[in-house]
């Protein structure tokens, strides 16, 4: 017998399984009596919360599809400082800056490429504003190739929660 | 012609339209139900989306299988590869053309039409497509000519997957086809007759107490095992094993021409259970009452809801099995049906024999029920005795056997080396 092989004892008795056979079918009976375990997808989803499958639920940490989020006069909280496209790993956020007449800077243009993006969250974990993040949302199917680029006004219209992301202080999530 | 043949031969068309479609629409629904009862076994849902519940999937599968391409495989044997979806198809339809599904119909009618000139017919209609008298026979022979579709699929699609699953639909088929001929036999010891309808019959005299699976016992256990490897159905089905074979012997079909092995092995399964039904557990009796045989509309009527459901049993019974069991193994699944399951037949139609001689020849008793009474008590008895010896290991060679076995091979080849 070669190494590291397990031999198992076989039956001597019984070997004509009829009672395991009925025990085995006394068990998929029981289950198909059991409560179902699939999530109806488009009618439940894992990002609800109040799905009534607290197993499917999304983490608060998850990283999904960007947000911006805006101060109370509809304006991006963004102050174009440049460092989210500086740390982008994968380069998929164009920043164009401007300033206007009191001195503030705004992003004239705030693009994300959600196809080139990996959703590792740096972009959230470096603003100083906290005006973008990765959100708990994974739902961006498109029909065209150019919708997957979001610009600043579709990103302000995300209203879904944003990722709280991994805190090293409280690194299970409790 | 005279109008009673007339008359005939338009009840015929008409049962023939009613059964065919009721048989094709059912075997549309298995499939459905087939999915439903193993996401069930699974805690899954199943099918769902399409129409209330999932009841359009079947329509869905099949427009989706007659919108496909039909592919053929290079040096394949055309005319062959076409024919062998028939060749199954056909045999599945037609063994269900002799099962009598309900009590028959008192009719009477007169009438003339236009051109066709006059109908009547006067007494019971028997509700089977085709009351033969040797339905019996009739169906063991149908039923064995599905392996050609099968065997020829396999040696006509010119794949190797294809003709292994081909070759094994061959030989199990061929194998189990004599224990399920021999299973029966008691039966016919029993009913005196090979026509389905008085096998029915027979077994409505004392309710539930003359159905041929209470003095019969042994006979439906091994007609059930057997049945389930004619209609090649887990745990026997090795011709398409496709953790092994892809999907065996249908590999290379698609579009509707494999549909058409799918709704053959559904419309045997359909055949198997009614036939288990019919021979077992008393065709379309309804236990307890009379009532049944009393003639008229509404007894038919409830006589076939009765038939169906006893047919829809056994076939959830098939699907419950196929959920539960594991594929056998090519060796175990031979061994079985010669070295256990025929023997085994063989030896009950002696002990049958012999118990109905005693039983009715020698002590005299006539009345059914007694006899089948007398009869339920032997079985009892012989199945104590069989489940016990193949419990024993001594017929079936469990796999401790087996090693018993090598590791005294292996100590001669030592002693004698």
């Amino acid at each position: 017998m070669a190494i590291g092989v397990k031999v198992l004892k076989r039956p001597e008795r019984q070997v004509s399984y009829i009672r395991a056979t009925l025990k085995g079918m006394a068990l998929t009976f029981k289950h198909m009596l059991e409560k179902k375990v699939t999530m109806q997808y488009p009618e439940q989803k894992s990002t609800d919360r109040e799905h009534g499958m607290p197993d499917y639920s999304l983490s608060s940490r998850w990283r999904g599809t960007h947000r911006m989020l805006t101060d109370e006069q509809g304006r991006s909280k963004c102050v174009a400082c440049g460092l989210c496209p500086q740390i982008c790993p994968d380069n998929c956020i164009m920043l164009v800056p401007g300033e206007d007449e009191e001195g503030h800077r705004y992003p004239l243009i705030y693009e994300i490429d959600e196809f080139r993006c990996i959703f590792c969250g740096y972009c959230q974990e470096v603003c100083p504003e906290e005006a973008i993040h990765v959100g708990v949302h994974f739902e961006n199917a498109e029909y065209s190739r150019g919708r997957f680029v979001y610009d600043l006004e579709r990103l302000s219209a995300q209203a879904h929660p944003v990722s709280t992301l991994w805190d090293p202080s409280d690194p299970k999530g409790e | 012609m005279t109008p009673e043949m007339k008359a005939f031969i338009l009840l015929s068309v008409v049962k023939m339209v009613v059964v065919f479609t009721i048989i094709m629409v059912g075997v549309a629904l298995l499939t459905l139900l087939e999915r439903k009862v193993s996401a069930w076994m699974q805690n899954r849902h199943g099918p769902n989306r399409v129409g209330w519940a999932g009841l359009l999937q079947p329509a869905a599968d099949g427009v989706k299988n007659i919108l496909k391409e039909e592919t053929f495989p290079a040096e394949a044997n055309r005319g062959l590869f076409l024919v062998a979806p028939a060749l199954s198809f056909i045999p599945a339809l037609l063994t269900s053309g002799v099962i009598p599904f309900a009590a028959p119909l008192p009719l009477d009618f007169d009438f003339t039409l236009p051109l066709l000139g006059r109908f009547a017919w006067h007494g019971p209609m028997p509700m089977v497509v085709a009351d033969v008298p040797v339905g019996f026979l009739f169906v063991l022979a149908i039923s064995s000519l599905g392996v050609y579709g099968i065997a020829l699929a396999g040696w006509a699609s010119n794949s190797k997957y294809a003709l292994l699953g081909g070759l094994r639909a061959a030989a199990q088929m061929i194998s189990y086809e004599v224990a399920m001929g021999m299973s029966l036999i008691p039966v016919l010891l029993m009913s005196g007759n090979v026509s389905l309808a008085e096998i029915v019959s027979r077994q409505q005299v004392g309710g539930p107490i003359t159905w041929y699976v209470i003095p019969l016992f042994l006979s439906f256990f091994i007609f059930l095992v057997s049945g389930f490897a004619e209609t090649n159905r887990l745990p026997f089905d090795l011709p398409e094993a496709e953790s092994e074979l892809i999907a065996g012997y249908h590999t290379e079909y698609s579009a509707m021409k494999f549909s058409f092995f799918f709704i053959a092995e559904y419309a045997n399964v359909v055949t198997v259970c009614a036939m288990v039904t019919t021979l077992f557990f008393g065709g379309w009796d309804i236990p307890f009452t009379d009532w049944d045989r009393s003639g008229g509309l509404l007894p038919t009527l409830a006589t076939w809801l009765v038939f169906f459901l006893k047919v829809l049993f056994w076939v959830f019974v098939v699907m419950w099995i196929r959920w539960t069991l594991p594929r056998f193994r090519y060796d175990q699944l031979m061994a079985l049906g010669w070295k256990v399951l025929m023997p085994l037949a063989l030896t009950y139609i002696m002990v049958v024999a012999v118990a109905l001689y005693l039983i009715e020849r020698v002590a005299g008793l006539t009345n059914p029920v007694a006899v089948s009474l007398a009869m339920l008590g032997l079985n009892v008895v012989v199945a104590i005795l069989v489940f016990g010896l193949l419990d024993s290991g001594i017929f079936i060679h469990g796999s401790a056997q087996r090693q018993g076995v090598l590791e005294q091979r292996a100590e001669r080849a030592g002693t004698g080396g």
